[in-house]
């Protein structure tokens, strides 16, 4: 018996390399169904894999990674959870407040207050992302111009609550870490592409 | 004005001649790119964008006329090429700090930059050091500047306070080979920005009323509010169309929201905007918005006394600090529970504007302000203008300088700001009650006396007389002397000697005697000496007249002489007539409700004190929202019905709700809206009909004007002689508000001062003795206050004044009604 399933506009052509399975037909009766059961239950084809299962226990031979213990390195454009840098020199947050993060957001998840601050310059008092909302799309640390907010290779969030938020104190470098030149640059979202100083034409100056 | 076509890159237009050829495009949504230019003011040249070819030859279209069947090009490559350089020009040193700027992309440098495609930079020259300024509310960041002199512009030509001019810049001279190079108008306009700066007039502060206008109307954002500095990104607002809530000029403004911060989520108003090109705001508009009635949770006890009150009260005392559905609300609850409405302010606009209609035949005045605007004559009676209503001020300034107008200021407190907007306006400081003189004078000088009542033509000539004065003037005199002189006798080649006659024409100072007509008026109005001739030079050429008349007429013991007066001078005179009502919605009430003078035993007061007290103050038994809480209409000095929406939540009660526990049953306060007075001027038009817009070619699309009703008159056009006597010619006192303030409301704004005292002017302070801050008890026929002086500079003379706004001072209970009052003043 041969079950055939009716492609419609599938693209299925003579000389596409489709061919169609040999699918039994399903049981129509309670005692065909019955039967089937039964012999699929008592089958040897679960002790096959049980014993595959205990052949390759016993080699110690194990590909698995080994989960909290081993972690698999993260490529460059890894989206995991927020962070932000300060300037390498000057140990001055690198987030100048423009706002473009909070605008792009497309889950609405990410604000900041800012006000002005004793330098008559833009201070960014608070920053905030609501990582129960954070798709993690990337689009914050794309447009970011100051390479201020990235993404950072953090992905393990246990917490209570899902909504809890990600504070500005929790994803700014420490000072001491920075210090310690332990602050990491991150080459993947919104970094600067390699060879763009050559794609710019120079504004003249005058001195 | 006659209809005129013309072609604006091949489309058919119709505008008027003598029509500016930019604002003719922007009327018909074509777009030619401008800076510099605002409507409404005279084109500056700074920024040259505007070329235009009109007939083959380059034009600015911003102040090159539109002539009938002129065929106009908005791009050429010459323009294009003058444009994109113009551009690179502005972008020359200009500070890439776009993240933070305040502009925060509502930038018209950035947005031209883009439409005219420059992608790279040619130009370049030494930046200067160039530090941020701080001019009070106003922050001033030179470097951001693009030298487009819009808020000089608008300062002199909209505001009147002619605050900013250009300084130098003290920047090198562009290099010559520039000059060679680059397109001709871009270089004009480059050596022009080059070598100037926006400074105060005033040295390192500004000297002016703080409307901020100057900031508003900044293209790019060297001028901000200083408050408003680094605290949100213009995107984050929401904007809230809404109707100013200060004073009787209703305008259209924006209030900017957003949340308060991270940790809380409520909205505040971060900010006022305006559409400038169309609209002008005061200080008071701009800065005072953060009046409304915070944290209000329903009390349902408080209610239950509320309704208790009402059931008590005979009596609802109110300002006009409300919407035209408020009053409706008063009104109908007057009408249910027999109670009488105290509104003394509007109660006397109502009672001089009913006084007008018995000769004037109509429930409303003639004018409005856009006919002021239109003027070239402008005359003000009664008003302390610039805080009375600052839009009629900017009106009069407006028609002064952009019509070549002229104008005349009757007041007795000197405004140094209103006779600085311009050579052509004179103040007549006359004396306080001598209002009805003022408005004979109007009559004498402007009036048709074939058409006016022999009464009054009659009386009016009582005050000429024939005076012989001897002038002293210069007179070409022919002299005819005889000289000798020697002349080569060409002949004999000697020379001899010969005389003749010569005529010379020599100046010579004859004293002669002339009669002239001598007008008492002016000597009782203390008119300053020559001012026959120079009311002559006022009055040359000129074709459009405005009268604004103000709260001094309406609270004048003979109010109701003044209100006949005042229709007299329209009926008569070639003037438009305008009245300033006191408060945001004087006029609404005064049509909506019918008021009485007295209140009875139990008064609940609404903003205002009473026996029970709703309040938007926040001071009140029952919390009520202010006019940034709720939905609503205004009516404005211009008779329209403006709508204003709610910016801020509110979580309390609202009259409504009073209302509807007396049996009246609506949902909505709005719902009244639709059924407002149709019988007073109202329209059956539902709130969200209301349209709040203004059209490209400045046309005002919002709400709807009142009807001016006809009434029946009796054609007894009697009017009082005037009683010279009753001029009060001691020492006065004034009740109106120093700049930026109007009412409680706008004291209770962050950015404004809340509190007030005595406002002296610095010459009087300093020949009382007195200097800011001493305590002063000030003492009139009707009580006594306590308070402290303070210095206004923008008033002169001797007259200080006492303000409504803060109403710890209970200043109107030292003044009967009338708002000069004989005083004793002394330092205590």
């Amino acid at each position: 018996m041969h079950h055939e399933e009716v492609f419609t506009n599938r693209n299925v052509t003579e000389s596409s390399a489709y061919y169609y399975v040999d699918i039994e037909s399903y049981p129509t009766t309670g005692w065909d169904k019955f039967k089937q059961v039964v012999r699929r239950t008592f089958s040897g084809e679960l002790f096959i894999g049980l014993w595959v299962v205990m052949r390759e226990m016993i080699k110690f031979d194990i590909h698995t990674v080994q989960y909290p213990k081993e972690k698999l390195p993260l490529g460059p454009r890894y989206r995991a959870v927020h962070k932000l840098l300060r300037l390498w020199e000057s140990g001055y947050e690198r987030c100048i407040g423009c706002g473009l993060c909070e605008k792009i957001c497309i889950s609405d998840c990410i604000r900041m207050d800012t006000r002005i601050d004793e330098n008559s310059r833009k201070e960014v008092t608070e920053y905030s992302i609501n990582l129960g909302r954070c798709i993690f799309c990337g689009y914050c640390a794309e447009v970011c111009p100051e390479l201020a907010i990235v993404h950072g290779p953090r992905y393990e969030n246990a917490s209570e609550q899902r909504a809890h938020f990600v504070i500005k104190d929790d994803m700014l470098t420490p000072l001491d870490l920075l210090k310690a030149g332990a602050q990491e640059e991150y080459p993947g979202f919104g970094a600067i592409i390699p060879g763009s100083d050559d794609a710019v034409k120079k504004t003249p100056l005058a001195y | 004005m006659n209809e005129i076509t013309i072609t604006i890159d091949g489309k058919v237009i119709q505008t008027q001649e003598g029509e500016y050829i930019l604002n003719a495009a922007r009327a018909n949504g074509i777009f030619i790119p401008a800076i510099c230019y605002l409507s409404r003011c005279s084109p500056t040249l700074a920024c040259r964008i505007c070329l235009v070819e009109a007939d083959g030859k380059q034009v600015y279209a911003c102040n090159a006329k539109a002539k009938n069947g002129m065929e106009i090009k908005t791009t050429t490559p010459n323009i294009l090429a003058e444009r994109r350089a113009i551009m690179e020009v502005y972008d020359v040193n200009h500070p890439l700090e776009c993240g933070v700027c305040d502009q925060s992309g509502e930038c018209e440098l950035q947005n031209y930059t883009l439409e005219v495609g420059v992608d790279s930079q040619t130009y370049s020259i030494k930046d200067t050091h160039k530090p941020v300024q701080d001019w009070g509310l106003i922050h001033y960041d030179p470097s951001l500047c693009i030298m487009c002199e819009r808020c000089i512009t608008v300062c002199e030509d909209m505001i009147g306070d002619a605050a900013l001019s250009t300084v130098a810049r003290g920047s090198d001279p562009i290099e010559a080979e520039f000059k060679e190079t680059m397109p001709k108008d871009a270089y004009a306009m480059w050596n022009k920005l080059n070598k100037s700066l926006i400074a105060p007039n005033g040295g390192d502060t500004l000297d002016c009323t703080n409307c901020g206008e100057c900031s508003a109307v900044c293209p790019v954002g060297a001028l901000v509010s200083s408050d408003y500095q680094y605290t949100s990104n213009a995107w984050e607002h929401q904007q809230i169309p809404a109707t100013c809530a200060h004073c009787s000029a209703g305008c259209q403004i924006s209030y900017d929201i957003k949340h308060t911060s991270i940790a809380n989520p409520e909205p505040k108003i971060y900010r006022v905007k305006n559409e400038w090109n169309y609209v002008s705001l005061c200080g008071a508009g701009r800065y005072g918005y953060d009046f409304e009635n915070r944290d209000v949770v329903k009390h349902p006890e408080a209610f239950d006394a509320a309704v208790a009150a009402f059931q008590k009260a005979d009596t609802i005392a109110f300002t006009s600090t409300i919407t035209n559905e408020e009053a409706l609300i008063l009104q109908k609850l007057k009408e249910k529970l027999g109670l009488r409405l105290v509104n003394n302010e509007a109660l006397a606009f109502k009672n001089f504007l009913s006084d007008y209609s018995t000769i004037s035949g109509k429930t409303l005045y003639s004018g409005d302000l856009k006919q002021v605007h239109d003027a070239d004559f402008v005359v003000s009676i009664g008003s302390a203008l610039k805080t009375d209503n600052p839009n009629a001020r900017f009106a009069m300034n407006n028609a002064l300088s952009m019509n070549k107008g002229s104008g005349l200021y009757f007041h007795p407190i000197s405004d140094p700001v209103i006779c600085n907007m311009s050579k052509n306006v004179t103040q007549i400081q006359h004396s306080p009650m001598m209002e009805e003189a003022v408005l004979y004078l109007m009559l004498d000088l402007f009036g048709d006396k074939s058409a006016m009542p022999s009464a009054l033509v009659e009386y009016l000539s009582s005050f000429h007389s024939v005076k012989t004065v001897t002038v002293e003037e210069t007179v070409d005199e022919k002299v005819t002397e005889t000289v000798t002189k020697m002349v080569l006798n060409e002949e004999s080649g000697v020379e001899e000697e010969v005389t003749e006659e010569v005529t010379k024409t020599v100046k010579k100072k004859v004293s002669k005697e002339v009669e002239v007509d001598e007008n008492a008026l002016f000597g009782l109005l203390n008119a300053p000496a020559g001012f026959v001739d120079t009311l002559t030079k006022y009055l040359a050429k000129k074709e459009k007249f405005a009268l604004m008349v103000g709260p001094d007429l309406y609270t004048h013991p003979n109010a109701t002489n003044c209100a006949r007066l005042v229709a007299l001078i329209e009926k008569y005179t070639q003037f438009s007539v305008t009245m300033i009502p006191n408060l945001a919605n004087t006029l609404g009430v005064a049509m909506i409700c019918d008021l009485d003078g007295e209140r009875g035993n139990y008064t609940i007061g609404y903003n205002t004190a009473g026996d029970f007290t709703l309040s938007a103050l926040g001071d009140g038994d029952l919390d009520m929202p202010s006019l940034n809480q709720q939905e609503g209409t205004l009516t404005s000095i211009d008779k329209r019905v403006n709508p204003t929406n709610v910016a801020l939540p509110y979580g309390g009660y609202v009259l409504n709700d009073i209302a509807n526990a007396f049996g009246l049953n609506t949902t909505l306060t709005v719902e009244y809206t639709a059924h407002l007075p149709v019988d007073k001027g109202f329209k059956a038009v539902d709130f969200d009909a209301l349209p709040n817009h203004y059209t490209n070619s400045g046309e005002e699309v919002r709400g709807y004007v009142l009807e001016n009703l006809s009434v029946s008159v009796t054609g007894d056009e009697s009017v009082e002689p005037f009683d010279a006597s009753k001029a009060i010619n001691e020492k006065v006192i004034y009740l109106a508000n120093p700049v930026l303030q109007f009412s409680a409301f706008t004291a209770r704004a962050h950015q404004l001062p809340s509190s007030g005292g005595l406002y002296v002017a610095q010459t009087a302070m300093e020949t009382n003795g007195w200097s800011e801050g001493d305590c002063v008890r000030v003492k009139t026929s009707h009580g006594e206050v306590n308070t402290i002086v303070i210095a206004d500079g923008k008033i002169e003379g001797d007259i200080a004044y006492l303000p409504t706004f803060d109403t710890t001072l209970n200043s109107e209970s030292l003044f009967d009604g009338y708002r000069f009052a004989a005083v004793s003043i002394q330092k205590v």
